[in-house]
């Protein structure tokens, strides 16, 4: 029998695994030890059980345990990463390169730095959502501190090429970073086989708990440093003060640990039914797949359905099916996607899109009912588009005057 | 963000959804707003010639739940109204018949201009002069 509502939003956050909760749930009870007391058992068993959750952490992205700093979710990674070497590495330089479809934690601290100061390259991105990466190589100058590269984007699903990126920061003695949100846990991310030196990734994107979040820090080839941006008592190796979230950790650390055993079987059974979505939708007609079709995760996609508007589009399901647009409507700024439009999609196309995020909980059964549905009302909302009666009676829409308010 | 019941009714069964034929003189046609913005609306009047009332309207919108909504309510308003009375209609009555918050009222003033750009092509074609009106205040 299929429970509605269906989740398909998985790039906004996931649930949380119940082996997840089951392993935090003593460090909120008998266990809840400061793991900062280092005098008595109870800070005693909180900082083993971190310890063990770093280790888990560490082991998922191939770094050694040191290099985990515990933060409160990846926002807190991005700024501290960004904020962190730009403090850090000011006397050789004040450049950082980065993309125009980053998240807005990436972005909007690019934006905080040039107000101090610093210089900012937003590289535009390819049709397909990756970078160019001649591009990326002759952006870089004596004084660039930085390349700030998401590892895959969150609404169109693609993977940037880290490797080639690292290759050339390498060549150009240039710290790399990498938004790893939406990858780690996914597919395999390694730090060291890709070359980065700067990593920040969350819990509740991979079946973890809120709240809780990594920054991995390289410590060897090169040794890299960041300026703490809270300060307080000197936690994770002082560059992130505040008593750990111990349950969180623990919960991250397990996540981690699942991810690690089941991430390739979940993505072959994921990008499957990904597969059989994607291709029962892009049959609609004037329906377009938005990013590159290779070079991406495998549990997302994200489709535009011409002469529909996004939010219009999703009333008519959404209280059974949760999803998201890249419609303006559905931004508090009634800007359509700046992702989309990076792409160099017309307005139009971004307000029609919809992203599909699936997880380790899909089913088949929930695919089918998505792909029925929403056809459905794509069909039923083009009988009541005028766009769309344009478009069937051979109109331009380029042509019309179009009153803009 | 949640709808009224009122949008939702209207999303689920909009009223008077459809075309009109535009090249006869008593009907006139409203096309405002544009894909970029992520709402286009067009609204149809046909106006019984002998006593100026508006015997059918239509609508069809490209937009959100609330467009559609102002657009399929409007429609229903100015059926059995008189041109007249129908240049009246104001954008808050929308908005309040429907609850809507805020961030949606764009969408009850393209309804009015919808409907004042119907008028307008009805008095057009009819040798009338255009009306003039006030900018919205909302856009």
């Amino acid at each position: 029998m299929l429970k509605l509502p269906i989740y398909l939003d998985h790039n906004a956050t996931t649930p949380c695994d119940p082996r997840v909760v089951e392993a935090m749930v003593p460090y909120f009870t008998n266990a809840f030890g400061n793991a900062a007391s280092r005098n008595h058992p109870f800070g005693w068993q909180a900082e083993e059980a971190v310890d063990y959750a770093r280790e888990q952490v560490a082991k998922l992205i191939g770094a050694d345990p040191k290099e985990i700093i515990f933060t409160s979710g990846a926002t807190e990674g991005d700024n501290l990463a960004i904020k962190g070497v730009y403090e850090m590495y000011a006397s050789k330089g004040n450049h950082i390169i980065t993309c125009n479809i980053e998240h807005k934690a990436v972005l909007d601290t690019c934006r905080h730095l040039e107000k101090e100061g610093a210089e900012i390259t937003y590289l535009d991105v390819k049709p397909n959502g990756l970078i160019d990466l001649a591009e990326l190589e002759a952006a870089i100058k004596p004084t660039t501190i930085l390349i700030a590269i998401m590892y895959a984007n969150n609404e169109i699903g693609t993977v940037m090429p880290m490797r080639e990126i690292s290759a050339i920061a390498r060549k150009h003695g240039v710290l790399v970073f990498s938004d790893g949100v939406q990858a780690v846990g996914k597919i395999p991310v390694d730090v060291n086989k890709d070359g980065i030196d700067l990593m920040a990734f969350t819990a509740h994107k991979m079946y973890g708990p809120k709240g809780v979040g990594v920054l991995y820090v390289r410590r060897k080839n090169p040794r890299v440093k960041v300026t703490a941006q809270i300060d307080g008592g000197g936690h994770e190796r002082g560059m992130r003060s505040g008593t750990l979230n111990v349950p969180g950790i623990v919960g991250f650390g397990k996540a981690c640990e699942i991810c690690l055993q089941e991430m390739e079987s979940d993505a072959k059974r994921i990008s499957l039914l990904r597969d059989k979505l994607e291709n029962a939708l892009l049959k609609v007609e004037e329906s377009y797949l938005n990013g590159d079709k290779e070079s991406r995760l495998p549990h997302v996609t994200n489709i535009s359905f011409k002469y529909v508007e996004g939010e219009g589009l999703m009333m008519g399901f959404n209280k059974n099916i949760a999803l998201s647009s890249g419609s303006a409507c559905t931004s508090a700024s009634l800007e359509p996607s700046y992702v989309l439009k990076a792409l160099g999609l017309g307005d139009d196309l971004a307000h029609s899109s919809l992203r599909f995020g699936l997880g380790r909980f899909t089913t088949e059964e929930q695919i089918d009912y998505t792909i029925e549905h929403v056809t459905n009302t794509v069909n039923k909302l083009r009988e009541m588009s005028p766009l769309w009666e344009m478009f069937k009676d051979g109109i331009d829409l380029n042509t019309i005057e179009w009153a803009h308010h | 963000m949640a709808y009224s019941e009122k949008v939702i009714d209207h999303y689920q069964h909009p009223k008077n959804v459809g075309t009109l034929d535009k090249s006869k003189n008593n009907v006139g046609t409203g096309l405002v707003g544009a894909p970029e913005c992520g709402d286009v609306m067009r609204l149809q009047i046909e106006v019984d010639e002998a006593t100026g009332v508006i015997r059918d309207a239509k609508f069809k919108t490209f937009g959100c739940g609330s467009a559609i909504a102002s657009s399929s309510l409007a429609t229903e308003w100015l059926k059995g109204k008189s041109v007249d009375e129908a240049v009246k209609i104001d954008n808050m009555t929308i908005v309040e018949e429907l609850n809507l918050p805020p961030v949606k009222i764009h969408c009850s003033v393209l309804a009015e201009d919808a409907i004042k750009a119907a008028i307008n092509d009805y008095r057009k074609k009819n040798g009338l002069e255009e009306l003039q009106f006030d900018e919205s205040p909302i856009h």
